[in-house]
């Protein structure tokens, strides 16, 4: 009998491939479970050291001693990709994620976003990763522990504050204004040109310095990177690493609900398709399928939350039902969550799925409430936006080197909380080293202005 | 299921795998900084401590989970979200959680706000920080008339016990002869370099402490409470500065009684306030029991103030006598809010304090006081120190 998964990879690969899944190789590695604990939690093999990790890890350890989460895989898009399966799963887990991995695998290598962040970043981000890792420890060993730190607790903090639409390696603004005085070069200007005009005419203009940023820039890690006045170029690197790993973060987060359907999509049907498994296995497989895309809440039960396997698989299930496996692959292609849930999360299927809006008022009760299909929409993807973060942007640098950041508060509807905005602008005061202000509006919607160098709080 | 998926695979690097800890790295990282943290609210750990007379003891503070603050919206303490199962507008499901905001929704598991951890500190460290973080200066103690003797290491010698055999330094001399003679064996005899003792005398460093408690009918169980929290550090602190510490509680109403430590905070009296009759007792003690010339005698009183006003002169010429021969004496007044005029007790110490007598009084109006407390009579301690010392 054939105990080991590994002698169903080939033929799920051929399978796969028959059905049109196109993938760049990815290697199969099954690991200890305390090792894809530290992945899900670094969301990389090898990351760079931080406190705030050691949090997180304590609290997915606690997850799962109570048994909540479980882990079956985790994968890295690449060329080559990596897949590390859990060694405590049993062999019909493996068949299942097996075919699982190929949907990442085969969604990373054609999805638009994942491509353009790694045509701008790596096809190797495990490696790239371990390489920041260890530049870093390099730099705590020349420059201590605490000084590395106070730059990793800045450049972490604003780890979703990147402009995905600039280029990874950005060049830096143009410090003249563009020359107006330069005329337009039409025939009017030839012919008048030849004329004698006895004196000049243009008068010479200076060139201007162009203000800093010469517009607003939401793109924060990289700004402080380039322009901070007083940063270490040790520190520059780790702010451009944290950057770096974010553009390699942007689409796992912003398709994941596309992203898991369709590998759990896959899953299932080469499954379906796969002959050769064992009926044991099969059914095992099948088993574990169902836990995985189970939607929260069964029967009569209510749940606050959704299942995103769930969600994704459904809405899949559906498109390949109607269009067919083509016009599913170029959705997968084109869309992400956001386009993906607004145009084909239909009426009809979040009435099957029992999707409902709800409300809640602090100490209050948690109200359902009427919604239409696009009021759902928006409410599941409120979190999606701008990488799940306020909208922050550098507005101005004054003379004396002072940073003005504004809240984009008009788009996301409400102010900052304060106190963890003042901490946050203490990190930032510590590399920047010079005054921080951030505008934003108070609970009142009146302006507030929040400064590094007043910690106490806000000023109007 | 989970058992043989692992079975004939090439399993060399598996083992490998387990050696990754950065998890645990970065957590111990964590909570180290949670120990700076804690440690830079000293007053709310002092406040919190319980009475504790052996020196090993820890107290245990809860902190929560550190969180590595990010930009967020404000809370407006709204949420809302996606739900799924059977439900239909108008349903309620339930009441919100008041710690939970909207950051909590979803699948968004996040926020670990909920989770509260307990970490033990020595006693001896939080003293030791509070020492330095509020810049204490370290007392001076009186050295008293008797000497003790001790033995000390000192030096090295070619002979002496085996127990006492220094290796390090013998290793030393090893290789400074092999350095000259490479062929000579390994060690001789002539390398082996032996820990001495001598015998040194030093001044005894006792110290008498006397805890007074004034435990008439007006001091509430929120005073008592404080009085043991502000007694707990003075004895903690002086512990540190003193090798034998001889502590002695005596509570008082318009009696006194010599109790021990485990009754001595649940004792609670009826009736009036004498101060007299307790430094009486105290006085009584001191002569009886410790010789101010051998042994630095400090007086601390907790009272809420309210003495007998009749209870003037005998209390004040109480109070003169120990203040004459003790180090230090020490009044913190129990205070509920801001007094109008200073109390009897108050008026008291100040008397004596005026006659150029080591003494001065603090009022504690609340936990966070305590630490300030013992700050002031340490200072104040010290800079009397000083002043003796000049002349």
């Amino acid at each position: 009998m054939k105990s080991d998964w590994r002698s169903h990879v080939p033929k799920l690969e051929e399978l796969a491939r028959k059905n049109g899944l196109d993938w760049s190789r990815v290697i199969f590695e099954a690991v200890p479970d305390s090792f894809m604990t530290e992945i899900a939690v670094y969301g990389l093999p090898v990351r760079m050291p931080h406190w705030s990790f050691g949090a997180r890890y304590i609290y997915q350890l606690l997850q799962r001693h109570m048994g909540y989460s479980r882990l079956f895989e985790v994968v890295f898009p690449g060329d080559p990709g990596r897949a590390y399966l859990a060694q405590s799963n049993g062999l019909a887990d493996n068949v299942l994620v097996t075919a699982h991995v190929l949907g990442h695998a085969d969604f990373s290598k054609n999805n638009m976003l994942f491509r353009r962040c790694q045509d701008q970043g790596s096809t190797q981000i495990i490696e790239h990763a371990a390489g920041h890792a260890r530049q870093i420890e390099r730099d705590i060993e020349a420059h201590g522990f605490n000084a590395v730190e106070q730059v990793l607790d800045a450049a972490l903090s604003l780890e979703q504050h990147v402009d995905l639409d600039q280029s990874l390696r950005r060049e830096h603004y143009p410090e003249y204004m563009p020359d107006k005085a330069q005329p337009p070069d039409d025939a009017f200007r030839a012919r008048f040109a030849t004329l004698d005009q006895g004196q000049e005419v243009a008068p010479q203009m200076r060139k201007q310095r162009a203000p800093l940023p010469p517009h607003p820039e939401r793109d924060l890690l990289w700004f402080i990177a380039t322009y901070a006045p007083d940063m270490e170029s040790w520190e520059r690197d780790i702010f451009l690493a944290v950057r770096d790993e974010s553009f390699y973060f942007y689409p796992v987060f912003a398709t994941q609900i596309m992203n898991e359907g369709w590998a759990s999509y896959w899953h299932a049907r080469l499954l379906r398709e796969a002959d050769f498994i064992p009926e044991e296995v099969y059914l095992d497989a099948i088993k574990c399928h169902s836990d995985v895309v189970r939607p929260v809440a069964s029967g009569e039960q209510v749940a606050l939350s959704i299942n995103p396997y769930h969600l994704g698989f459904t809405l899949w299930e559906d498109i390949v039902k109607k269009s067919g496996v083509e016009a599913a692959r170029r959705v997968m292609r084109e869309d992400d969550d956001c386009s993906f849930v607004r145009n084909y999360l239909t009426r009809e299927i979040a009435e099957e799925m029992g999707l409902f809006r709800f409300q809640r008022q602090q100490n209050g009760p948690i109200k359902v409430v009427a919604a239409d299909v696009d009021e759902l929409h928006e409410s599941l993807l409120l979190d999606k936006y701008n990488f799940g973060a306020p909208r922050v942007s550098v507005a101005e640098v004054k003379n004396d080197g002072t940073m003005i950041l504004q809240h984009d508060t008009q788009l996301d509807g409400r102010g900052l909380d304060a106190e963890r905005a003042l901490r946050v602008l203490e990190y930032i005061k510590r590399v920047w080293r010079r005054p921080v202000i951030l505008k934003t509006v108070d609970a009142n919607a009146k302006s507030v202005e929040f400064s590094s160098e007043n910690p106490g709080g806000a000023s109007s | 299921m989970s058992a043989d998926s692992s079975k004939g695979e090439p399993d060399a690097l598996s083992g490998w795998y387990d050696l990754f800890s950065r998890g645990s790295r970065d957590w111990l990282r964590h909570n180290e900084k949670i120990r700076e943290a804690v440690r830079a609210h000293l007053p709310q750990i002092v406040s919190g401590g319980d009475i504790i007379s052996d020196g090993s003891r820890t107290v245990r503070v809860p902190v929560r989970m550190l969180e590595h603050y990010r930009f967020r919206l404000l809370n407006t303490g709204e949420g809302q979200g996606v739900g799924q199962g059977k439900a239909k507008p108008g349903d309620v499901l339930g009441q919100a959680n008041p710690q939970s905001g909207p950051g909590q929704k979803g699948a968004g598991g996040k926020d670990k706000g909920g989770i509260e951890l307990m970490l033990e500190f020595k006693v001896d460290d939080v003293i030791d920080w509070l020492w330095e973080e509020l810049k204490l200066p370290n007392l001076q103690p009186k050295s008293g008339a008797t000497e003790e003797s001790e033995w000390k290491r000192e030096g090295w010698d070619r002979r002496g016990a085996r127990s006492r055999l220094d290796r390090r330094r013998s290793l030393k001399e090893s290789v400074k002869r092999r350095a000259l003679d490479e062929d000579s064996p390994a060690f001789t005899d002539e390398d082996l370099r032996y820990r001495q003792l001598t015998r040194r005398r030093q001044p005894a460093l006792r110290a008498a402490v006397f805890f007074l408690l004034d435990v008439s009918g007006s001091m509430s169980d929120r005073d008592r409470q404080l009085a043991k929290t502000f007694f707990f550090w003075v004895a903690a602190g002086l512990r540190r500065e003193y090798k034998a510490l001889d502590i002695v509680f005596v509570a008082h109403t318009t009696e006194a009684w010599e109790f021990s430590e485990p009754d001595f905070f649940k004792v609670t009296g009826s009736g009036g306030t004498v101060a007299s009759v307790g430094l009486a007792k105290v006085r009584e003690i001191m002569e009886e029991r410790f010789d101010p010339s051998a042994c630095n005698v400090y007086l601390f009183y907790a009272s809420d103030g309210d003495n007998a006003s009749d209870d003037r002169a005998p209390a004040g010429a109480e109070l003169e006598r120990i203040a004459k021969a003790a180090r230090y004496s020490g009044y913190a007044e129990i205070t509920a809010g801001v007094r109008s005029a200073p109390s009897e007790t108050t008026l008291l110490f100040q008397a004596v304090a005026g006659a150029g007598l080591p003494c001065s009084q603090f009022s504690i109006a609340g936990p966070d006081d305590v630490a300030h407390a013992v700050r002031h009579f340490f200072t104040v301690e010290s800079a009397a120190d000083k002043a003796g010392a000049a002349p």
